[in-house]
């Protein structure tokens, strides 16, 4: 039938006519996932919002009372004058739990994203057997995180773990190290486990951007003779930057609301508590499920603004480097 | 031979009791460790057969947080797939508002239970979940090595120091290098509660809150005696018990490597089994007992229940397995397959249970005297009472500030969360 339309009109409304028809299929083909996205995504997110204003408990879902910001910040004068402040905004444990995740964001990602350079250059280059290596390589990525972060905890143990044998039989260390009791070690072993998972991820991203970059630029850098140390700065790291970038940010949001692997390698470490596992815990755990919502909706509020930041700052530096 | 006599005998007598009723198709939810399943299941085929019901089992895992969190979720959903509940024995308060009064249906067989527990079941009046084991923790240690060296038993904390720092030492210069003396649970979960309070309340320094309400954690005598375990660690405890849960500490003891252990009585049967290097060459006595004033041994209560959700659409043929599973036939199985503790006071003196689980007449006592987490007074807010309790403690272990400074600030932030009242 939409066949017969547009035979019909006339040749000057024929484009238009046809971009609408190709913006309506757009329409229809999207709308599925659209609508699945607004169901999944969208209405929980809506609610949580919602539950972070109210007083909702899980004994009783549907008593929730609206109550404003109050689970954000609460101000109360005491008769003698003292201001107490309360909410999400004023605990301590909060913030610790941010800066926890801001640390381990940031370290993870600037090693994921050196090793992953590294692994990506190997494996560009050819050898024999690249196939296999690249495969092999992906295995931690493949492991899900729950078995990879069990296995690393019996690895760790103080006491059976492979990891202290093996340093004690080197003569590393004197002594058996608790690694996930020990304060001063929680937090590296967690980085251990997620570096070790991760790299695979960043290193195949990165090599997607190696092999897009034309092979006749390093034939013409070798003709001039420059250093490789120098090709790779000034070649190939802005050639790739595009790649890179997207890599970067992948990994950065996922390592701002990390979970799993905490909550089984060290959980209820305040050394190594992050945003998402304190929502959690007030969520299911303790009876604050509205003030669980209120960091919940804050884990959402800081990941969207460091997204746009970090385009925003991102695409300025793509086009001066340009 | 007389057990299935007995369970033939109480067979028939559901047989004889149950109506008419259709047979119905329940669901029970269950996290319980070792064999605990396998041996549910076995009570449960007896129960179709005499019933005709069906009932299914959904697995969870072990750790009771992680159940906690699922169970709060799919009530809170209101649920109507799983009928029947296998809960902690501090979840009572928690949960109470989902769950169904049991109170008339069990009115005939509550007085049989242990009152202490059967209490701590009962939230306002309504008694949520009726007990199937309970639980209590012990000393373990190895009789060879005491013997070896000379030693008793300890009865005090600080006997218990002295033995191990010596035989461990003396054990470690005769070879076995790998060798502590004492393994406990020490990683920050509701496992570092039960041990500490049993520390503090040992040590006369009251148990956190006490049952009226008021919080009573911050004096001298909880302060000294999370120095005293303080000062286990890295000389008779290896540092990393500050990661133990009970399976670590349980790895270290069953593998030859500790010379006393603080746990469960399910270590008990596993410890006896055929690929345990301590295989009888152990026994168990209660805790030690602090050195203050009121001082005593204490154990902390623990212990499963099972309770009917309100949003079960069998509500009658669930209350019946719960009573069916609670039954005191049905305890001795579970006592003698699994080594749980029976709920039920007649079941300490049973002969069959004497022979095959030893262990069990003589824990009539400790639970006697055991001491109940402060789920009762904290109501909803116990997991945040529990969960400050234990970060200051872990806090103290791991050398982040003294004792008495970690108290001060649980102290303001338990008078904080309680509020107007709890």
């Amino acid at each position: 039938m939409a066949v017969a339309e547009t035979i019909a009109v006339p040749i000057a409304g024929m484009r238009s006519d046809l971009m609408r028809q190709r913006v309506r299929s757009a329409w229809i083909f999207l709308a599925p996932m659209l609508i699945v996205l607004a169901l999944v995504a969208g209405w929980p997110l809506v609610r949580s919002i919602y539950f972070s204003f109210t007083d909702a408990s899980l004994a009783n879902i549907d008593a929730a009372q609206w109550i404003g910001f109050e689970n954000y910040l609460s101000i109360t004068t005491l008769k003698s004058g003292k201001v107490l402040y309360d909410g999400l905004l004023a605990d301590p444990i909060w913030w610790r739990a941010v800066w926890n995740t801001v640390k381990f964001t940031i370290v993870s990602v600037t090693l994921e994203t050196i090793f992953g350079i590294i692994v990506a250059l190997v494996l560009n280059a050819e050898f024999k057997g690249r196939g296999i290596v690249r495969a092999a390589i992906l295995v931690p990525w493949a492991i899900p995180t729950v078995v990879s972060a069990k296995m690393w905890g019996w690895m760790l143990n103080d006491q059976f773990g492979i990891i202290n044998d093996i340093l004690m039989n080197l003569g590393i260390i004197s002594s058996k190290i608790a690694w996930t009791a020990n304060p001063d070690t929680a937090m590296f072993a967690v980085l251990i486990v997620d570096i070790w998972k991760t790299t695979p991820f960043m290193a195949l991203l990165i090599l997607a951007g190696l092999q897009m970059v034309p092979g006749d630029i390093y034939e013409a850098a070798k003709i001039d003779g420059v250093h490789p140390v120098k090709v790779f700065f000034k070649v190939t790291l802005p050639l790739i930057r595009p790649a890179l970038m997207v890599a970067v940010i992948f990994r950065m949001l996922d390592a701002l609301r990390i979970f799993d692997l905490i909550y089984v390698l060290t959980p209820n470490n305040s050394q190594t508590k992050t945003m998402s596992v304190y929502a959690r815990e007030n969520l299911f755990d303790f009876d604050k499920f509205a003030y669980g919502s209120a960091a919940a909706t804050f884990l959402f509020l800081i990941l969207a603004v460091i997204t746009v930041v970090y385009i925003v700052v991102g695409r300025v530096n793509f086009d001066g480097g340009r | 031979m007389k057990l299935r006599t007995a369970l033939m005998a109480f067979g028939a007598g559901v047989v004889l009791m149950g109506s008419a009723a259709n047979a119905a198709n329940l669901s029970i939810v269950s996290g319980d460790t070792g064999n605990g399943l396998a041996v549910l299941r076995e009570q449960l085929d007896i129960f179709e057969k005499n019933t005709g019901n069906k009932v299914t089992i959904v697995p969870m895992p072990s750790s009771t947080s992680d159940q906690f969190g699922q169970y709060k979720l799919w009530l809170a959903a209101g649920n109507s797939d799983i009928d029947v509940y296998q809960t902690d024995v501090i979840w009572a308060p928690q949960l109470s508002e989902q769950l169904l009064d049991l109170t008339d249906a069990t009115k005939d067989v509550v007085g049989a239970h242990f009152p202490s527990i059967i209490e701590s079941q009962t939230v306002n009046g309504k008694l949520v979940a009726l007990p199937i084991f309970t639980d209590a923790p012990a000393l373990y240690y190895r009789k060879d090595l005491l013997e070896k060296y000379g030693k008793q038993p300890p009865k005090t904390w600080d006997e218990l120091a002295v033995t191990a720092k010596e035989v461990q030492d003396k054990e470690r210069e005769a070879g076995s290098k790998d060798i502590w003396g004492f393994v406990w649970q020490g990683n920050s979960y509701e496992g570092l509660t039960c041990n500490a309070l049993e520390w503090v309340k040992s040590n006369g320094g009251g148990q956190i809150i006490e049952a009226d309400g008021s919080i009573s954690i911050n004096n001298p005598q909880a302060a000294a005696a999370l120095d005293r375990a303080k000062g286990w660690v890295n000389t008779i405890s290896p540092p990393g018990v500050l990661a133990y849960q009970e399976e670590e500490a349980r790895g270290v003891w069953q593998t030859g490597n500790a010379v006393f252990m603080r746990n469960w009585p399910y270590a008990f049967g596993l410890g006896n089994g055929a690929d345990s290097a301590v295989k009888g060459k152990f026994d168990v006595v209660p805790l030690p007992a602090g050195s203050g004033e009121g001082a005593k041994s204490a154990a902390t209560l623990g212990g499963w229940n099972l309770a009917v959700s309100k949003y079960s659409k069998s509500p009658k043929e669930a209350i019946e397995l719960v009573k069916f599973v609670a039954s005191p036939e049905m305890q001795k199985l579970k006592a003698l397959k699994a080594s749980n503790l029976p709920t039920i006071q007649a079941l300490y003196d049973d002969a069959d249970i004497a022979k095959d689980q030893p262990i069990i007449p003589r824990w009539k006592e400790v639970f006697q005297n055991a001491v109940p987490r402060p789920s009762a007074p904290a109501k909803v807010k116990y997991n945040e009472v529990s969960s400050n309790f234990w970060t200051a403690t872990h806090d103290t272990l791991s050398g982040n500030g003294s004792a008495a400074d970690n108290l001060e600030m649980l102290e303001a932030k338990l008078t904080k969360l309680k509020g107007a009242g709890w």
